[in-house]
């Protein structure tokens, strides 16, 4: 197939034009004011924002923690299901991701407001009502509930890849069920596990859809941010180049170090699923 | 046979990044020939078949196929097939289709091609199949169809690229007397690509062994076995034991401090050689036997290992200075003591090669005994 | 026991994930504007909603630019995938971590990145094309769908013999037809994911089609943004049902035609 090169060549403009200049322009606006001169000024006065990103990256940490603690025992559980009931549990899984999210994430704001239904469920029992809604708590619940597939899907993926003769040759060499767990399943699931991590988390700590329904305007995040500097009120599109820069290069060192755990990772579409 | 040369490489040198995997090659195939390449992995003998099926160019040197220069023909306008290691069938078309993919291609009519489909089904002995996915046959089916799918264009050419290999081994016996069947039949000529030297020696006009990147020998079969050129090719040609010795002069050869007689001439006075006999040549007798060579001129050993073989019993013989592999149908007591004795006939005297020694070899087998791809998966 | 263990664990996640979802379209049927107070059945968000132009009109927006953006981001990622394929290892390494950059990219920074460029491009170099509208939408999404186009393509590439190629020429085949009749049919179970992934990452975008359209192109994500900041009507609830129930139909079509092929399959095997 040799000479069919040139078929990506379209491909590769598009990349260039769409998604490196966009990059190097975003680059160009953080070190630069409103005049368009050379300034790191947009940078000193991110020190202002430490605690928006604070409080991004420890609720991005915790609800990527709580997926894992969640997800990885039920894709552990529906690997093990017989290969019917697997498919049915992926389409249950892969369903709700097909609403778009935005009303997935409202829906929780209706159970969860103050006189919600949540609030009414416990009154009914007649058990104090509890103040959940624009707390960092339920920008936390709303994380959870939207990313949890993305990381059942990857672990799962990596569980059922794993060859069942390595479970039967750890049996065969004397491994009781919990060290064949702890010893082949576990380790063979973790690219799967750091995939599910990167894809929680980085989108995680960039929202600012869940923070602005769920957490009212008092939990504000680093998109919210961001997003206030471009179309809220605070319009300073130098400052918001600057806050994502930041905030990219904090995600690559991420990725990076996912990776680097992952020594076998060929990096080939590992990333997805 | 025909003697009219068909296929002509002359000087062809192939290099993949650097590496030199074809040296000057010359090869000359009849027309109705059946030739096998035959030699280890990385020979170079895969890269020979592709360059003859227009798969790779050379970098020097030219291919005739009659009297055209086809350096620079594709493989889609060259008169020659190709029967895939493991056969390369289009696994979205059934079998019928799959055979028919060259007529459709060339627009033949459709009762001309149903017609020629069902004759290769006849041919290949799968009459009924036509609407299996290929995907569902066995390996020995699979082979049928890759088979029919070639030769339905007509080539002038079949090649065969280690067609056999995935198939078990009684499946592969089978289908080395039908392939040669084939060939008898269609008047085709047929280039054969293996690392089996029994498959070699059962099928061939022709024997062409390869190493590194060079033609060792080339001949029939039986002359390939009873007169290999040197100790790669009886080596690689079954199993031999080879023995270096010295040639004292016309029909006397010396090894292992004994002198015997032979029927060699043609050698230096006192010229160092390899020395082959065969396991099956060896005659292990008793003391008071009577023996071929003189009395005094035969070989003591002791019996080390004897195994049951099947038709014969492999045992291996330990004499002063040589491990000897003989191999007998009639067994001896392991311990025993018995003297070698060998037909004059049976010696094969060798100019002592260069190329590789037969421990380099056994050792890189040992290092690496499957028959892995060959050398042209190295550009991915 | 550790069986009912792991099915009531399941049962337990799978209520998590869809309660809310439920309660939405128990909603919808509501005959009040509460979200959370029932005052009886009707139909009335589903009448209100096919009168609503605006959201008609998102839903419109929605669906071509979804449709356009999976057409031509498949064409472009199959076309992709088949030439980083022929590529050597290291050039085929760096395009697939560039390709990598706007999946892994958080769609924020997508999203503020394209809004740069677009606005770069209509007001410094006046070019009108690229203001804010139906347009640099489509633009923004064929960004982010192709990668995964070419993702999805790329392994049935790797999968197939590249030694089928050969033997099509080796019968006569020309490239064209080798592409068309060999290669083509073989990764089309690619292209086709491809294709309904991108359609649905284009469905489902809310944030980078926030920051890349225009006022006149609202999709229904941004719409629906939009109306988060006040108070979500219920004929959102009405659509969201409609939605689902869609999708779980075409769900089920899909899986039970997978199983009866798989049937006749194994049924042909037996032959």
């Amino acid at each position: 197939m040799r000479g069919s090169k040139a078929f990506s060549y379209p491909y590769i403009l598009w990349l260039l034009l769409f998604t490196v200049v966009p990059l190097f322009i975003v680059i160009y606006f953080a070190f630069t004011n409103d005049a368009g001169e050379f300034t790191f000024d947009n940078f000193s006065y991110m020190s202002l924002y430490a605690v928006v990103f604070w409080r991004s990256f420890r609720l991005a940490i915790i609800s990527t923690v709580i997926c894992l603690i969640l997800g990885y025992p039920l894709a552990y559980i529906m690997s093990r299901l017989k290969k019917k009931h697997q498919t049915i549990a992926m389409i249950l899984i892969m369903l709700p991701m097909w609403m778009n999210f935005l009303l997935r994430t409202y829906a929780w704001l209706t159970i969860l407001e103050n006189n919600g239904l949540l609030n009414n469920f416990l009154s009914w029992l007649h058990l104090p009502e509890i103040a959940i809604i624009n707390t960092p708590a339920a920008v936390g619940l709303g994380m959870v509930y939207n990313y949890l597939p993305f990381m059942i899907l990857p672990i799962y993926t990596s569980l059922t890849k794993t060859d069942q003769s390595l479970i039967e040759a750890a049996k065969d060499m004397g491994c009781s069920e919990r060290q064949v767990f702890t010893k082949v399943i576990f380790p063979l699931s973790i690219p799967g596990v750091l995939s599910g991590i990167i894809m929680v988390f980085v989108p995680a700590v960039s929202t600012f859809v869940i923070s602005k329904i769920l957490g009212g305007g008092a939990n504000m995040l680093v998109g919210d941010l961001i997003e206030m500097q471009f179309l809220g009120g605070a319009y300073n599109a130098n400052m918001g180049a600057a806050i994502s820069l930041v905030m990219m290069v904090i995600i690559m060192i991420f990725i990076w170090l996912t990776g680097k755990i992952d020594k076998n990772g060929d990096g080939e579409g590992s990333v997805l699923l | 046979m025909k003697k009219n040369e068909l296929i002509r490489l002359s000087g062809v040198v192939k290099k993949f990044d650097d590496e030199i995997v074809l040296k000057s090659l010359d090869l000359s195939v009849a027309d109705g020939e059946f030739v096998t390449l035959l030699g280890p992995s990385g020979c170079g003998k895969t890269t020979t078949l592709r360059l003859i099926g227009g798969f790779e160019k050379p970098d020097e040197g030219d291919i005739f196929f009659g009297s055209q220069r086809i350096n620079d023909v594709p493989p889609n306008k060259r008169n020659i097939n190709t029967v895939f290691q493991k056969y390369a069938l289009f696994p979205h078309l059934n079998v019928e289709q799959n055979i028919a993919f060259g007529l459709n291609i060339r627009k033949v009519d459709r009762k001309e091609t149903k017609r020629r489909v069902a004759e290769m089904l006849e041919l290949v002995n799968l009459r009924g199949f036509e609407k299996r996915s290929v995907t569902s046959l066995s390996g020995g089916q699979q082979q049928r169809v890759a088979i029919a799918r070639a030769v339905i264009q007509q080539p002038k050419v079949l090649l065969l690229d280690e067609p056999l290999g995935a198939l078990d081994l009684k499946l592969r016996k089978e289908m080395q007397v039908e392939l040669k069947k084939l060939h008898e039949t269609l008047d085709m000529t047929f280039i054969y690509v293996t690392h089996d030297q029994e498959e070699a020696l059962t099928m061939s006009d022709t024997v062409v062994v390869m190493n590194q990147g060079e033609i060792l020998q080339q001949g029939t079969p039986i002359d390939i076995y009873n007169e290999p050129a040197n100790a790669f090719v009886a080596d690689f040609i079954g199993q031999s034991n080879i023995i270096p010795g010295i040639m004292r002069q016309d029909r006397v050869i010396e090894f292992l401090g004994t002198v015997y007689d032979c029927v060699d001439t043609g050698f230096a006075r006192n010229e160092p050689v390899d020395i082959v006999i065969r396991p099956e040549d060896l005659l292990l007798i008793d003391r008071d036997d009577r023996s071929v060579q003189p009395a005094d001129r035969l070989l003591k050993g002791r019996v080390q290992t004897c195994l049951f073989k099947g038709v014969h019993y492999e045992m291996l013989i330990e004499t002063e200075g040589f491990t000897f592999m003989a191999n007998s149908t009639v067994a001896c007591e392991v311990g025993s003591e018995k003297y070698l004795d060998i037909d004059p006939d049976n010696i094969h005297i060798m100019k002592k090669s260069s190329i590789e020694t037969v421990t380099e070899l056994e050792h890189r087998r040992e290092l690496d005994p499957s028959e892995p791809e060959e050398e042209e998966e190295a550009e991915r | 026991m550790k069986k009912y263990i792991g099915r009531i664990y399941m049962v337990l996640i799978f209520l998590f994930m869809y309660a809310p979802i439920f309660l939405l379209m128990i909603f919808s049927f509501n005959s009040t504007k509460s979200r959370s107070v029932w005052g009886g059945f009707s139909l009335r968000w589903y009448k209100e909603l096919f009168q609503d132009s605006e959201i008609l009109h998102a839903i419109q927006v929605t669906l071509l630019v979804a449709v356009c953006a999976a057409v031509i981001s498949t064409i472009l990622g199959t076309a992709a995938a088949l030439g980083i394929f022929a590529m050597k290892k290291r050039p085929r390494r760096l395009m697939l971590t560039l390709n990598n950059v706007p999946s892994m990219n958080p769609d924020i920074i997508m999203g503020v990145s394209l809004m740069l460029l677009f606005i770069f491009f209509a007001q410094t170099l006046h070019m009108d094309f690229f203001k804010l509208g139906f347009g640099t939408l489509l633009l923004a999404h064929i960004t982010f769908d192709t990668p995964y186009v070419l993702l999805s393509v790329m392994p049935k590439l790797r999968q197939m013999d590249k030694r089928q190629y050969e033997a099509a020429l080796d019968l006569g085949a020309g490239t064209v037809q080798t592409f068309f009749r060999i290669i083509l049919p073989q990764i089309s179970t690619g292209i086709v994911t491809g294709m309904i992934i991108a359609f649905t990452l284009s469905i489902d975008d809310v944030v980078v089609s926030y920051f890349t359209s225009g006022p006149t192109s609202e999709t229904l994500g941004v719409l629906i943004f939009g109306m988060t900041k006040r108070r979500i009507s219920p004929e959102i609830n009405a659509l969201c049902t409609l939605m689902f129930v869609f999708v779980l139909l075409l769900l089920i079509i899909i899986n039970l035609r997978e199983l009866r092929a798989e049937r006749e399959r194994e049924r042909s095997e037996e032959r």
